[in-house]
C-alpha cells in the first residue's frame, strides 16, 4: 500500500512542477471531453494551444489578451501573498475603463499630446479609488474583503452600463449604448501594423518586472513576504499592517485600472458595455498558476492568453462554445490545488518510510 | 401606496428572497462545521442548468429538482475532497469551484438558452390564503417556496435542538476536541459540505424552473455571494437568515417599488441596490469586531488534518 507522508520541508521541485503537471492534466481532461463530444481532440488541442502562436496576427491578438491578464494577476499576486483576498480586479478594471473613457471623451476633437497620458492616469486613479473603498471598509469597519470586493465588481458593472447608456453615450450614436469613438491622440500606439497589439503590453511586462524587484529587494516586499508567511511574526517585528494593506491594495487597483483603460484606449477605441470577458476573475488563476510571483505571472498570463485566443479559434473553426475556456480555467485551478498537495506531502511505501523517519 | 401594492411587494420579496434563503441555509450548516465554501455561485449555476436540462428533456419539473440537487452535491464533493483530503486552501478552492461552475454551466447550457419549460404552478392553500393580507403574501406561492419554509424550520430545529446540531457545533468550534471525544471530524464536514451543495443546487433549480423560468448564462447574478454575506448578517442563526433573505429580496425588487411610486431613476443604477445593500449591511455588522469573533464558528476556514494529530 502506498502511504501519504508529510514532508519535513516543502518541496521546491513540486512548487514549480505543480503548475506544469496541472496544465498537463487539464489537457488530458480536455481531450477526453472533446472525444466524448465527437470533436477531434487533436484538432481542438492544436487550435487551443498551437494555432494562437502560428502567425503574426494571432500572436498580436494573443498579446492583446495577455496585457490585462498580466496586469491584474501581478497586483493580485502581491495581495494574496500578503493574505489580502482581493477578488475585485474585475471591478477595478471596469472602473478604470469607465474613468479613462470619461477623460478620453474630453479630447474627441483634439490632438494635444497630453490627451493619452491624462486618459491613462484617469484610468489608473479610477482603479485605485475602486480598490480603496473596500480597503477602507476592511480597515475601518473590519468588513470581509472577499465579499466587499465581489460586490464592488457587480456595482462596477452596473456603473459602467449606466455610463455607457447615459452620460457617456455618443449623442450622435443613434441611441446605441456606445461612447463616441476616441480621437487618435488618446489611443495607445500599436506595436506593429499587423494587428491590434499596442504598447500597453510593454507597460504590463515592465510593471511585472518592477513588482518582482519590489518583492525581492525592497523593505516593502520583505514585509509582504513576512506577512504572508507568518502574520504573528510580522506584527512582532513591528510591521505596520495598515500601511502594507494600503500599499498593496492601491498598487493592485492601479494595475487593474491601467488594464481597463488600456482596453478602451487600445483595441476597443471607445467605451462599450462588454469591456472584459472576465479578465479580472481569470487573473486569479493566472496569479495562482504563476505561484503568486510577478515573474511567474508573466509565464502563466502568456499561457492563459493563448487559451483565450485558442478558445476564439476553436469556436470559429469547430463550433466549440467559447465557455469551454472558463471551464478549463476552473479545472486547471482544481488540478493545481490538488497537485500542490505534494508540495507538503509525498507518497511512500510503508517499508521505506520506516527507515527514513 | 395602497394596501394591494404593499401586499404585492411583500409577496414578490418572498419570491425573490427564496433562492437566497435556500442557498444560505446550506451555507450556514457548512460554515457551522468550520468550512467556508465560496463556491456557492458555481454550484448554484450548475444546479440551475442541470435542473433546467433535466426538466426540459423529461418534461417534468420534479426531475429537474432532483437533478439539480444531485448536481449541487457532486460539485460540493469536488470541493470537499480538495479541502478536506488534500488540505487545499478553502478560499482558493471555493473560487475555483465558482469559476468552474460558471464556465461549465455556460458550456452545457449553450443549446437551451432561450428555451422555456413548464415550471411549478402556484398552489393556493385553502383557508390559510383567505387570511387578509398575510394569506396573500405567504400562502399563494409555488411548491418550492413552501418547501423553503419547511427546510428553514427543519434546519433551525436540527441545528439548535438535536444531537446532530451539537456535533456540528463541536466540529466547527473546536475540531481537535471533537476528534478527541471520538467525533469523525472529516465525515461531519463532508456531510455539511454536501448539504450545502444540495441546497445550492436546489436554489439554482428555483431560479431556472420557477423564478424566470428559463436558462441564461450567469443567471444567478451574484446571489451565491450575497448568500455568503447573508450568513454573516444573520450571525450564523437560522431564524435571522430567513428575515435577512426576505430583506435582500425586498432590496432586489426595490426598482419596481420606486417605479411604482413614480420615481424615474436609471434601471442600471437601481440594479446596484442589492449589492450596495450587501456592502452596507456587512459594514454595519462587522464593525463590532468583538461580536463577530464571538459569533463566528471558531475554526471557520481553518483546515483540520487528522494526519497531524497522531
Amino acid at each position: 500500500m502506498i502511504q501519504v507522508t508529510p514532508r519535513i520541508e516543502p518541496s521546491k521541485l513540486m512548487t514549480f512542477a505543480s503548475p506544469l503537471l496541472a496544465i498537463f492534466l487539464t489537457l488530458i481532461f480536455g481531450s477526453i471531453l472533446f472525444s466524448l463530444l465527437d470533436k477531434d481532440p487533436l484538432e481542438a488541442m492544436h487550435l487551443l494551444l498551437i494555432a494562437p502562436l502560428s502567425d503574426a496576427y494571432n500572436i498580436s491578438e494573443m498579446l492583446v489578451k495577455m496585457g490585462p491578464l498580466l496586469l491584474c494577476a501581478v497586483g493580485l499576486s502581491l495581495c494574496y501573498r500578503a493574505n489580502l483576498w482581493n477578488i475585485g480586479a474585475e471591478g477595478q478594471l471596469l472602473i478604470g475603463a469607465l474613468g479613462g473613457s470619461a477623460m478620453a471623451l474630453q479630447f474627441v476633437d483634439s490632438d494635444v499630446w497630453y490627451a493619452l497620458p491624462l486618459t491613462l492616469v484617469a484610468g489608473i486613479i479610477s482603479g485605485m479609488i475602486w480598490a480603496a473603498i473596500p480597503t477602507l471598509l476592511k480597515l475601518k469597519f473590519n468588513s470581509n474583503l472577499i465579499l466587499t470586493t465581489i460586490m464592488f465588481n457587480y456595482i462596477a458593472l452596473y456603473l459602467l452600463l449606466w455610463g455607457v447608456h447615459g452620460p457617456l453615450r455618443d449623442p450622435e450614436g443613434f441611441g446605441f449604448p456606445e461612447s463616441a469613438i476616441f480621437s487618435d491622440a488618446t489611443l495607445l500606439p500599436l506595436l506593429s501594423e499587423d494587428g491590434r497589439a499596442h504598447i500597453g503590453i510593454i507597460f504590463a511586462i515592465l510593471l511585472s518586472l518592477f513588482a518582482a524587484f519590489v518583492l525581492a529587494k525592497s523593505h516593502l516586499g520583505f514585509q509582504i513576504r513576512v506577512f504572508g508567511a507568518d502574520e504573528a511574526a510580522a506584527k512582532y517585528a513591528g510591521f505596520n499592517r495598515t500601511k502594507l494593506t494600503w500599499a498593496v491594495m492601491l498598487f493592485a487597483g492601479a494595475l487593474a485600472g491601467l488594464a481597463g483603460v488600456s482596453e478602451v484606449a487600445g483595441p476597443i477605441g471607445q467605451l462599450v458595455p462588454g469591456i472584459s470577458p472576465g479578465y479580472g476573475y481569470s487573473a486569479i488563476i493566472v496569479a495562482y498558476l504563476g505561484r503568486l510571483h510577478p515573474l511567474g505571472a508573466l509565464l502563466s498570463a502568456t499561457f492563459m492568453a493563448v487559451l483565450y485566443m485558442g478558445g476564439d479559434l476553436a469556436q470559429i473553426e469547430m463550433g466549440i462554445p467559447i465557455a469551454v475556456v472558463g471551464m478549463f480555467q476552473g479545472v486547471l485551478l482544481f488540478f493545481l490545488l490538488a497537485c500542490d498537495f505534494f508540495i507538503h506531502y509525498r507518497l511512500t511505501l510503508p517499508s521505506n518510510s520506516q527507515y527514513q523517519n | 401606496m395602497d394596501i394591494d401594492f404593499i401586499t404585492q411587494i411583500l409577496f414578490a420579496a418572498i419570491k425573490t428572497g427564496t433562492p437566497l434563503l435556500l442557498i444560505a441555509l446550506g451555507e450556514v450548516i457548512c460554515e457551522k462545521s468550520g468550512v467556508l465554501n465560496l463556491g456557492q455561485e458555481g454550484m448554484m449555476l450548475m444546479g440551475a442548468v442541470v435542473g433546467f436540462l433535466a426538466a426540459y428533456t423529461t418534461g417534468s419539473a420534479g426531475f429537474g429538482i432532483i437533478g439539480a440537487i444531485l448536481m449541487g452535491m457532486i460539485m460540493s464533493l469536488i470541493f470537499a475532497f480538495l479541502v478536506l483530503h488534500l488540505g487545499a486552501n478553502q478560499v482558493a478552492t471555493g473560487l475555483a469551484l465558482t469559476i468552474f461552475g460558471t464556465g461549465l454551466s455556460a458550456f452545457v447550457g449553450a443549446d437551451v438558452v432561450g428555451q422555456t419549460v413548464q415550471g411549478f404552478q402556484p398552489i393556493i392553500i385553502p383557508l390559510l390564503s383567505d387570511i387578509p393580507i398575510v394569506g396573500k403574501i405567504l400562502f399563494t406561492h409555488d411548491l418550492l417556496v413552501y418547501l423553503s419554509f419547511a427546510l428553514a424550520g427543519l434546519v433551525a430545529y436540527v441545528a439548535n435542538h438535536t444531537r446532530t446540531g451539537l456535533v456540528l457545533k463541536a466540529v466547527g468550534e473546536n475540531p481537535n476536541a471533537a476528534n478527541a471525544i471520538g467525533i469523525r471530524v472529516l465525515r461531519v464536514r463532508y456531510c455539511a459540505i454536501m448539504f450545502g451543495g444540495a441546497m445550492a443546487g436546489l436554489s439554482g433549480a428555483y431560479m431556472s424552473l420557477v423564478y424566470t423560468p428559463m436558462w441564461v448564462e450567469n443567471m444567478s447574478s451574484g446571489r451565491g455571494w450575497i448568500a455568503l454575506a447573508l450568513v454573516v448578517f444573520a450571525s450564523w442563526r437560522v431564524g435571522n437568515i430567513m428575515l435577512g433573505a426576505y430583506l435582500f429580496g425586498l432590496a432586489s425588487i426595490m426598482h419596481l417599488v420606486l417605479q411604482g411610486m413614480g420615481w424615474s431613476i436609471s434601471p442600471n443604477l437601481l440594479a446596484m441596490l442589492p449589492y450596495v445593500a450587501t456592502v452596507f449591511v456587512m459594514v454595519i455588522i462587522s464593525a463590532d469586531q468583538f461580536k463577530e469573533k464571538l459569533l463566528a464558528p471558531k475554526s471557520l476556514g481553518k483546515p483540520f488534518d487528522p494526519r497531524q494529530m497522531a
